[in-house]
């Protein structure tokens, strides 16, 4: 290919080194209010009465807004495409300030200032007389018999959501042990059961959650945001403030990361609302980094009631989980993200007799629990790796051997029809044992004394690319052809850091045959211009928009041949572009290798991988020039070392076959130039004859969905006496397709690693008994710096993924997934502990090796 | 903003001393590391600050005419670490508060907040407790010098009167002379961290190399302040230095005289873990300077400064 | 009341009216349009708001204006170029992919600056102490510390 998976310069990289690159507050005018949240001093209660007075006294307060204000509205804030079916829609379950209070700091009242120390002294003047309820912070707590329903309205108690998973619908975790008593003898048998607990953590994005708004000339409120999904906040605007959505217009310049933080509505509804208020004067709502980490979303806390049963020859026969999770005080994102906790727990690995997994989401009058990086997959992971090692401890196994016997074999279909099409789970586990040394490692820490050890572990994970089909998957792409030659790309689809804008400015390259250097792509999304997409998360952008970006890049190609046609007097199929040229197009009848080879071999499929897959010839050869429809693709699975490859004929929608299109093609090379595009472009727009201006607008619904992924491998350093854990060596091993531009992919992996040693050993939310956090801040909560972080080792096993537009898939999340069990299953080897929840802090490593009689 | 009623920028230590007197709500800033950070939190908003930052007198280290090093409080924690006297005659000192925060905080915070402000995690306090360092006080009644050992009276709290200005810590030759030593900050990070305890110890071994003459154990977090352990230093004179037993005995012993809290940031248990293991490691590091020839000498007034 | 401080900002002679209530980083962001200069956390814990005051790295949401008067402020934007030529660090963040969301990244190259003045070259574990006054949360600090390594590294 010739734009697609070379490794550009980030399009936005001088911007951001000169610190040119404008974020939402440098956009800031002059005289901009400063807005205040005023946040209740208890975690569960009822606000009875609010006094201003003293408040309104303060020098340079403008407005105070109190939840007895606010409109009667309840909305709701996650960054799901909304649902046109009523029964899937998101819960509604707050408004813009809240006299019921779910959790300490709720929002109950707000004050516009000239500054921000009018603001904050006008808030601390305010009085508040409370009805208040005992705090509910744990899911314990919520689930107590009497303990307050925190939304009497939604739920009669603090379940939110219940569900249940299981591998077939007659699967039972007892019955299917005394199967295995039967079948095996209970002598033979392993059986482990533990209750397994992950954190609340917050997504630490250096840029703080920020928005400042203003009612335009046009009456509509706009709100400039640091957002990812500036088209949903325009809605659920909409929706809160009981205003027409047409009237709301949502602004994303760049943002300093998001990791889902910002895959919500934070506070941009209460910010319109603030400044229609003030009569449209422009209002910031600036939150501190406190607010950030306590008041906007968290990762959800979870906890795991496990069993696990295998032989005593490593076959691993059945497990089940219970498996809850805190949601905090509102809905977010509602049971998704518990959902893909338990499917997830159910899916990594095999069970020959089956799997239970049951989720509960539950409310708690504690921060709220949305989105963050890998959405509920990093809980899966440390739950199903966790499990998975103390099964292995107990029964003597090799860890490796074990998940290579009994992890999610190729050709996995689940339950809701994602299916695992490029394979090459066991290829990477392959990968980063060689690079571990493994072997060696798990025989020399095996008899250590002293009170220093080492130890070697491994997390592995799946992780589905977008939410297809669980939730709707659309986007839309437009493109310009500019006077000179060059295009304009504009998408919705959000740079939040993960390099989105230059891989899809690489995608527009390859598929139009204009060079990098002439793709334009619009990196600020305004909702009244940009065409609509739903935003960055759920790794989706790069598959989801990068199709519509293909498509509306074949349509925008389309219209070059045929204004080229009209100008040369030749029919567009006798044509094609290449490097900014319009070319004769010559068939060679010899191919152009499609990737760089690699040492793949064709190979007869095994047979139990054919069932669903007949033989035949390649997509390839099936997509023809002008962009019409294939009809098969390639399977493909990493086996034994060697690529082997199947042919699928019945793609889910035909769709996924004009995405095939890569524009070079096997059996096409260019020949004679016979026109410039700039030429081209400055006839198209100025003709007296045929002026036309050639653009390209495409919506493309993806109904199209596979799996990613991965490992990690560390080698690490325990000091007992101290509870310090030092990795010495790490490499994550990813399987995520092609890649689109591998130093990016590279570095997106670096940052993935660095918050999974973060969440193996450091960061937690913690609160005191009256449910007020602890810790909110970046001194407290502990991010790792750069000296408590090795140098990181990355690889990537590329398949063409028949689904992806250029055989990529998701790759922005995963990395986060697999680092923390792999640094608990390290600490296991080392010292025979087997730690129970994240993060391991030094102070709960102690107390393991105290009770263990290791110091 | 932050939210300062009155501000005033003192030019000298008596202009200091004069403008505190007259504002009974005053506050002083130096490096503004701490004083800012309580501020931003709704601590002491509204109030007066007198800042002491430009005042030059404040910086830098001294050598008196007896030896005695003299630190000037507003120098702050990377010059310290990096002034030949430190790295010449107290390198431990200088090791500590290079532990402090990051280097951007290292660059703005100072010794004398770091002391003033009476915290106990303060990353110098537990190697100036070994140095038994003089606190310089200046106020309307003249100058006083108070040990630090003498100087907190709990947690955040000093014996410093409001009208008095920290201008200098005094460190006696007896109080490094011979000495190596070694503080060893534990925290949940490597950097970007308040301690979750500070340990230095400090020995002087006798001429052959041998015997333990002198130690010194000063805790930070082991106490609501910073404290000393007298008797564990007592025990360890005439101690062999190649006997393993000492390890054992200071470990052991701190625990007598420590008292350490339990709060959200760690366990009292988890904390008497770290006071005995880090004293452990923070003699045998000692020791090992001193067999390495790194005590330092008298220092002469003259000597180079920065 | 306001003060008059008076400063070279990126080699330019200012003089403002400031209240003293004023951290420099507000004072660069709203009164001279700096704003490459970010705010992460405004109490010293996250670095994105480093510039150099007379060459050396401070965070300035803790700094208030009133003590830069008479000294040098060197920002990101200050390293520029007359014909818009980039600092060698600032090449090298590019050059390594060194960028994600971009918001750590003046602060830290303002910090690399500094690193880089010092004329001293540097192992890798040292660069790991000078950056530790930064956090970033999207690279793990991996390109950035070899884009500074490349620079100011003892192999470079």
């Amino acid at each position: 290919m010739e734009s697609v998976g070379k490794s550009f310069v980030r399009v936005d990289a001088r911007g951001k080194v000169t610190g040119e690159a404008k974020y939402a507050n440098d956009l800031m005018p002059k005289d901009c209010l400063q807005a205040k949240v005023v946040r209740s001093t208890i975690a569960n209660g009822v606000v009875k009465s609010i006094d201003i007075s003293e408040a309104e006294k303060v020098p340079g307060v403008v407005k105070i807004v109190t939840c007895f204000d606010v409109p009667d509205i309840q909305f709701p804030t996650a960054g799901h495409p909304w649902s046109v079916e009523a029964a899937h829609q998101d819960v509604p379950d707050r408004k813009l300030l809240n006299t019921r209070v779910r959790q300490w700091g709720d929002d109950i009242a707000a004050v516009v200032a000239v500054d921000n120390v009018a603001a904050e002294r006008a808030a601390s003047l305010i009085r508040v007389e409370y009805e208040e309820y005992d705090p509910i912070v744990t899911v314990e707590e919520a689930l107590a018999p009497g303990a307050t329903p925190l939304h009497p309205d939604i739920r009669k108690d603090n379940i939110f959501v219940h569900t249940s998973f299981r591998t077939s619908p007659d699967f039972d975790y007892d019955k299917a042990k005394e199967r295995a008593i039967e079948e095996y003898g209970e002598e033979n048998l392993i059986e482990v059961e533990g209750v397994y607990r992950t954190p609340r953590i917050s997504h630490c994005h250096i840029e703080v959650c920020t928005s400042w708004a203003y009612v335009d000339t046009n009456g509509k409120v706009t709100v400039i945001s640091s957002t990812q999904i500036p088209h949903i906040t325009r809605r659920v605007i909409g929706q809160a403030l009981g205003w027409p959505i047409g009237k709301v217009r949502v602004i994303k310049p760049y943002i300093g990361g998001g990791f889902g933080n910002k895959q919500d509505v934070l506070y941009e509804p209460l910010n319109a609302y603030l400044s229609i208020v003030c009569g449209g004067r422009p209002v910031c709502l600036e939150l501190s980094r406190e607010e950030c980490i306590s008041q906007t979303r968290t990762r959800h806390a979870c906890k795991g009631v496990l069993r696990g049963l295998a032989t005593k020859d490593g076959k691993l026969l059945a497990r089940e989980g219970d498996i809850y999770t805190n949601k905090g005080a509102y809905a977010s994102h509602g049971h998704a993200i518990t959902g893909g906790i338990t499917t997830n727990f159910k899916d990594i690995m095999h069970d020959e007799y089956g799997c239970r997994s049951d989720g509960y989401s539950v409310y708690t009058s504690s921060a709220v629990s949305g989105a963050m990086r890998a959405y509920g997959v990093p809980q899966a992971a440390f739950l199903a790796d966790s499990l998975t090692d103390d099964i292995c401890y107990a029964g003597g196994f090799d860890p490796l051997k074990f998940r290579m016997e009994n992890c999610v074999p190729p050709g996995f279909v689940a339950s809701n029809g994602i299916t695992y099409y490029s394979y090459s789970l066991k290829e990477c586990m392959k990968r980063g044992a060689e690079f571990i040394h493994w072997d060696e490692k798990r025989r020399e820490y095996a008899n250590q004394t002293g009170p220093i050890r080492r130890g070697v572990g491994m997390g592995i994970f799946m992780y589905k690319v977008g939410v297809y089909p669980i939730s709707l998957e659309t986007s839309s792409a437009r493109m310009i052809l500019n006077q000179d030659g060059s295009i304009q790309v504009e998408l919705s689809a959000t740079e939040i850091g993960q390099g989105a804008d230059t891989v899809f400015s690489q995608m527009a390259s390859e598929t139009t045959g204009i060079t990098m250097d002439k793709v334009y792509i619009i990196s600020t999304q305004d909702t009244d211009v940009a065409p609509f997409d739903t935003g960055a998360y759920a790794s989706r952008q790069s598959f989801v928009t990068g199709k519509a970006v293909k498509k509306c890049a074949l349509e925008l190609r389309a219209r070059i041949l045929d204004y080229a046609s009209y100008m040369l007097n030749r029919p567009a199929e006798e044509l094609m572009i290449w490097r900014n040229n319009i070319c004769e197009k010559i068939h060679t009848g010899d191919p152009v290798p499609e990737r760089p080879a690699r040492d793949q071999a064709e190979e007869k499929p095994a047979e139990q991988n054919t069932k669903k897959l007949a033989l035949g010839g390649s997509y390839i050869d099936n997509s023809r020039n002008d962009g019409s429809v294939g009809e098969s693709a390639k399977y493909s699975a990493w086996l034994d070392g060697k690529v082997k490859e199947y042919d699928i004929h019945d793609l889910p929608n035909g769709e996924a076959a004009i995405l095939r299109d890569t524009g070079v093609e096997k059996d096409i090379q260019p020949g004679e130039v016979l026109l410039s595009m700039e030429e081209l472009a400055m006839n198209a727009f100025y003709s007296l004859d045929r002026s036309e201006h050639i653009t390209a607008e495409v919506t493309n619904q993806c109904k199209e969905n596979t799996f990613a992924s991965g490992c990690c491998f560390v080698d690490i350093e325990v000091d007992m006496p101290l509870g310090k854990v030092k990795v010495n060596n790490i490499i994550n091993v990813h399987d995520s397709g092609t890649l689109l531009n591998p130093k990016l992919a590279e570095a997106q992996v670096h940052g993935g690693m660095s918050m999974g040693i973060g969440y193996a050993l450091t960061e937690e939310i913690l609160y005191n008994e009256k449910g007020r956090p602890l810790n909110a801040n970046l001194l407290d909560f502990k991010i790792p710096t750069a000296m408590d972080v090795p140098d990181y080792h990355v690889e990537f096993l590329e398949m063409d993924d028949p689904m992806g537009p250029y055989g990529n898939k998701a790759l922005g999340e995963p990395p986060a997934i697999p680092v923390a069990p792999a640094i608990r299953n390290a600490i296991l080897h080392a010292t025979g502990v087997s730690m129970k929840e994240i993060p391991m802090t030094q102070q709960k490593l102690v107390a393991a090796f105290k009770e263990a009689g290791l110091i | 903003m932050f939210d300062i009623e009155h501000y005033y920028e003192a030019k000298s230590v008596e202009d200091a001393v004069r403008l505190l007197s007259e504002h009974e709500d005053a506050e002083i800033i130096s490096g503004g590391t701490d004083v800012l950070v309580k501020l931003r939190d709704g601590k002491g908003a509204g109030g007066t600050l007198v800042s002491i930052h430009e005042i030059p007198s404040l910086h830098g280290v001294y050598v008196q005419p007896d030896g005695t090093l003299e630190i000037r409080p507003a120098t702050c924690f990377t010059d310290l670490t990096y002034h030949p006297l430190i790295q010449k005659y107290v390198p431990y000192l200088g090791e500590a508060v290079d532990t402090v925060g990051g280097p951007q905080v290292r660059n703005q915070g100072t010794i004398g907040g770091n002391i003033c402000n009476g915290a106990t995690s303060a990353d110098s306090a537990a190697t100036m407790q070994t140095l038994n360092a003089v606190v310089v006080l200046q106020g309307v009644d003249g100058v006083r010098r108070v040990p630090v050992t003498e100087f907190y009276t709990g947690p955040g709290r000093t014996v410093r009167r409001h009208d008095e200005v920290c201008r200098a810590f005094e460190i006696h030759p007896e109080d490094y002379v011979g000495f190596t030593g070694c503080y060893m900050k534990y925290g949940k990070r490597a950097a970007m961290e308040i301690a979750t305890l500070g340990c230095c110890v400090r020995v002087r071994l006798d001429q052959s190399l041998s015997t333990i003459e002198e130690a010194r154990i000063g805790y930070g977090v082991a106490a609501p302040t910073p404290i000393r352990c007298p008797n564990t230093e007592a025990a360890l004179v005439g101690k062999s230095v190649t006997d393993e037993g000492i390890y054992e005995l200071i470990g052991t012993g701190v625990l007598d005289e420590v008292n350490p809290r339990s709060s959200w940031r760690a366990s009292k248990e988890f904390r008497l873990q770290l006071i005995s293991e880090l004293a452990k490691r923070s003699l045998r590091e000692a020791i090992r300077r001193s067999l390495n020839h790194e005590a330092p000498g008298l220092a002469a007034p003259d000597e180079e400064r920065r | 009341m306001l003060n008059i401080v008076h400063m070279w900002v990126n080699g330019k002679e200012v003089e403002l009216a400031v209240d003293p209530r004023e951290s420099l980083l507000e004072t660069l962001r709203e009164k001279l349009n700096l704003t490459s200069v970010k705010k992460g956390c405004g109490v010293g814990e996250c670095g994105a708001c480093t510039v150099l005051i007379d060459g050396v790295a401070v965070d300035t949401c803790l700094y208030l204006t009133m003590w830069a008067d008479s000294k040098h402020i060197l920002t990101t934007e200050g390293l520029k170029g007359p014909n818009g030529e980039l600092n060698p660090i600032q090449q090298a963040f590019i050059d390594e992919a060194a960028v994600q969301c971009g918001f750590c990244t003046p602060g830290l190259i303002m910090t690399a600056v500094e690193i880089v003045g010092t004329g001293r070259k540097y192992t890798r574990e040292e660069l790991r102490k000078l950056i530790a006054g930064h956090l970033c949360r999207c690279t793990g600090y991996e390109n950035i510390l070899n884009a500074i390594e490349k620079v100011a590294g003892i192999h470079s």
